[in-house]
């Protein structure tokens, strides 16, 4: 509001000539109006350089990959960049996918169950889940990789560089994700509905299992397809576990070897040869239609089924 | 006395029965649902211990060989040579220098992008823009290196008009000013949260003692939601600093104690990968120097998100 009366406060005795006090004051609402469209402008600005570089990154990988999307689908990785391919690494990437949602949604949506439904908040034990899964969710993927490394793959475990390692190490790390986006999801089913089933005689776990869960799926489904897509698109800690990128076969079961669809991209990418650059983009090309189409599932997803109450 | 006795015993016979009826039988079935659920809670807990276990232990041996104070004071890093030296300096500079020049791009344009977002949008404009900030969001990080090192440094070349070389292939900017680009996402949607949940009433009130909106925004919204805007910071300082990918591919893999972006440099995340492609033998020097940067570099990630929760714990205001 001081900026209304502005930088420079009225003349003396300026009130007393009304004509000179329109024009000052209307001067000022001038460049009121000035400052204010310059701020909305540079907004716009900030907003639009997010948008443009999604649109520059998406055009140019379309260019120079789509001739060669069908070359990676077909084939499989070879030093000779005419026949090379990336099919075991899609593979690799289907099974990956497949085995992190088998082992994140049950454990993550229990978590997110005892946490909302189950836990007294006011016990300390709770408080430091609750700010331990906090803490998990912005931990730098490659130290995950780091932990697979030193206890799946070699240490205690000893899982070796096999599918399973691969797999646990990418659950560990969208955890957070998903537990984050259950607890949400259930969080959002008001409390006249667990009220009303607990009148009725239903036990806690019925309660929540029968009410609660069945109205918070496409919260969970939302979130959890998030999570998945992050951890699909991955590299770091798959490179530190160890994933191969000269994989000549699909994986044919947990103990495999196997290699990822961004381990192969980033492998082609760091190949001096044009002509790996160019499968790298077709590589990327079919990563982004599998991550996109999860992404716009969870999105029309929330649309369509999430409730309002 | 009889009586009494009699009503006694009588009462005794009652509660008794009350008390049968509402014998709560043991429900076996709901204490170990329960029981399982908190087995999943606690999977977190152990994550952490074991993520500081399996840091811990390769690190502790790794400072047998090296001392703390070479690690954090000389000005060489080549561990992997036959000649190793263990100055991790190089390696914290880079990772200073292209967290810096993210910053740069992420936290105006994500603040920015916020305030249009949350002020500024109609709905149509957000329900079109959001969703596109989120699919940028989920674009991976290969893919973003891989934007950076064949399209953005090509292209920082041939426009160059600064002094000084242009940059070379691997440099640091490039691979800045991408990651820069990722981080506005995460920035923007903590932000905007954090300015949502400040209530109409405060913007009205502003409105109505004459405020424009500009000055509604800037003195009113942005400082009412400053916890929130602050802790959006910190993450996205954070996810610089653990960025990995991006460094990788476009800022190049020699370690460069220096400070100027048109240079190549190799950050504490990149040379963990790095090593990681070399597959070191378990135990030798080289597989424990990716612990021993792993720590530093889970140390100093930890300690941002402590301080971010406990920024946004004390200072945020709570509105009814």
């Amino acid at each position: 509001m001081s900026d209304l009366a502005g930088p420079n406060p009225a003349p003396e005795g300026l009130y007393a000539q009304p004509a000179r006090a329109a024009e000052v004051l209307g001067r000022q609402r001038l460049r009121e109006r000035a400052k204010n469209a310059l701020f909305r402008g540079l907004l716009l600005f900030s907003l639009l350089l997010g948008v443009v570089a999604l649109v520059v990154l998406l055009a140019d990988v379309l260019d120079r990959g789509l001739g060669h999307v069908w070359q990676v689908v077909t084939s499989f990785p070879s030093g000779l960049p005419a026949r090379a391919g990336a099919q075991s690494a899609i593979m690799g990437t289907i099974w990956l996918m497949a085995l992190v949602a088998l082992f994140t949604i049950p454990v993550g949506v229990g978590a997110a169950v005892y946490l909302e439904e189950y836990a007294d908040r006011s016990r300390r034990w709770n408080r430091l889940i609750e700010v331990n899964i906090q803490n998990l969710a912005a931990v730098p993927s490659i130290v995950y990789g780091i932990l697979g490394l030193g206890f799946l793959v070699r240490g205690f475990v000893g899982l070796g560089q096999t599918l399973l390692a691969g797999a646990l190490t990418l659950s560990l790390l969208v955890l957070p994700t998903v537990i984050i986006a259950s607890r949400e999801a259930l969080r959002s089913v008001p409390d006249s509905i667990r009220h009303g089933s607990l009148a009725l005689g239903a036990t806690p776990w019925q309660t929540t299992w029968r009410q609660v869960l069945p109205a918070a799926i496409p919260g969970i489904a939302t979130g959890t397809i998030l999570g998945l897509s992050r951890a699909i698109g991955e590299a770091a800690p798959l490179i530190l576990l160890g994933a191969l990128t000269f994989v000549t076969f699909n994986p044919e079961g947990l103990n495999s070897a196997f290699t990822a669809l961004p381990i192969q991209i980033f492998n082609w990418i760091s190949r001096p040869q044009d002509e790996f650059k160019l499968l790298a983009a077709g590589a990327i090309l079919v990563l982004l239609v599998i991550l996109l189409s999860m992404n716009a599932f969870a999105i029309w997803m929330r649309s369509r089924y999430q409730k309002r109450w | 006395m009889s009586i009494s006795q009699g009503g006694e015993a009588a009462a005794t016979a009652g509660t008794a029965r009350v008390r049968a009826v509402l014998a709560v039988k043991p429900r076996w079935g709901e204490r170990a649902v329960l029981g399982s659920l908190v087995l999943c809670a606690l999977l977190s807990v152990a994550t952490t211990v074991a993520i500081v276990v399996a840091l811990l232990e390769p690190t502790i041996a790794f400072f047998r060989h090296v001392s703390p104070i070479e690690f954090l004071t000389t000005t060489e890093w080549s561990p992997l040579f036959s000649d190793p030296e263990f100055g991790v300096l190089p390696l914290l500079s880079a990772t200073l220098v292209l967290t810096a020049i993210a910053l740069c791009v992420a936290l105006p344009f994500g603040l920015g992008s916020a305030i249009y977002l949350s002020e500024y949008a109609s709905p149509r404009t957000r329900g079109l823009v959001k969703p596109t900030l989120e699919v940028l969001a989920g674009i991976p990080t290969v893919v973003f290196g891989f934007f950076a090192l064949t399209f953005l440094t090509p292209l920082l070349q041939d426009v160059w008009f600064l002094p000084g070389d242009p940059p070379g292939v691997f440099n640091a900017l490039s691979a800045g000013l991408v990651m820069g680009v990722m981080i506005i996402p995460t920035v923007a949607s903590l932000a905007e949260d954090a300015m949502a949940a400040v209530p109409h009433d405060m913007r009205a009130g502003s409105f109505a003692l004459g405020a424009t909106k500009l000055s509604t925004t800037v003195r009113v919204v942005v400082p009412a939601a400053l916890s929130g805007i602050v802790a959006a910071f910190i993450l996205g300082v954070s996810r610089a600093i653990g960025e990995t990918m991006i460094v990788t591919i476009a800022s190049g893999g020699t370690p460069n104690l220096s400070f100027d972006p048109a240079e190549a440099m190799q950050t504490m995340t990149a040379f963990i990968a790095a090593a990681g492609i070399g597959d070191q033998p378990t135990g030798s020097v080289g597989y424990q120097t990716i612990f021993a940067v792993g720590t530093t570099l889970f140390a100093i990630t930890f300690l941002m998100n402590m301080l971010s929760v406990r920024i946004v714990r004390r200072y945020r205001e709570v509105y009814e």
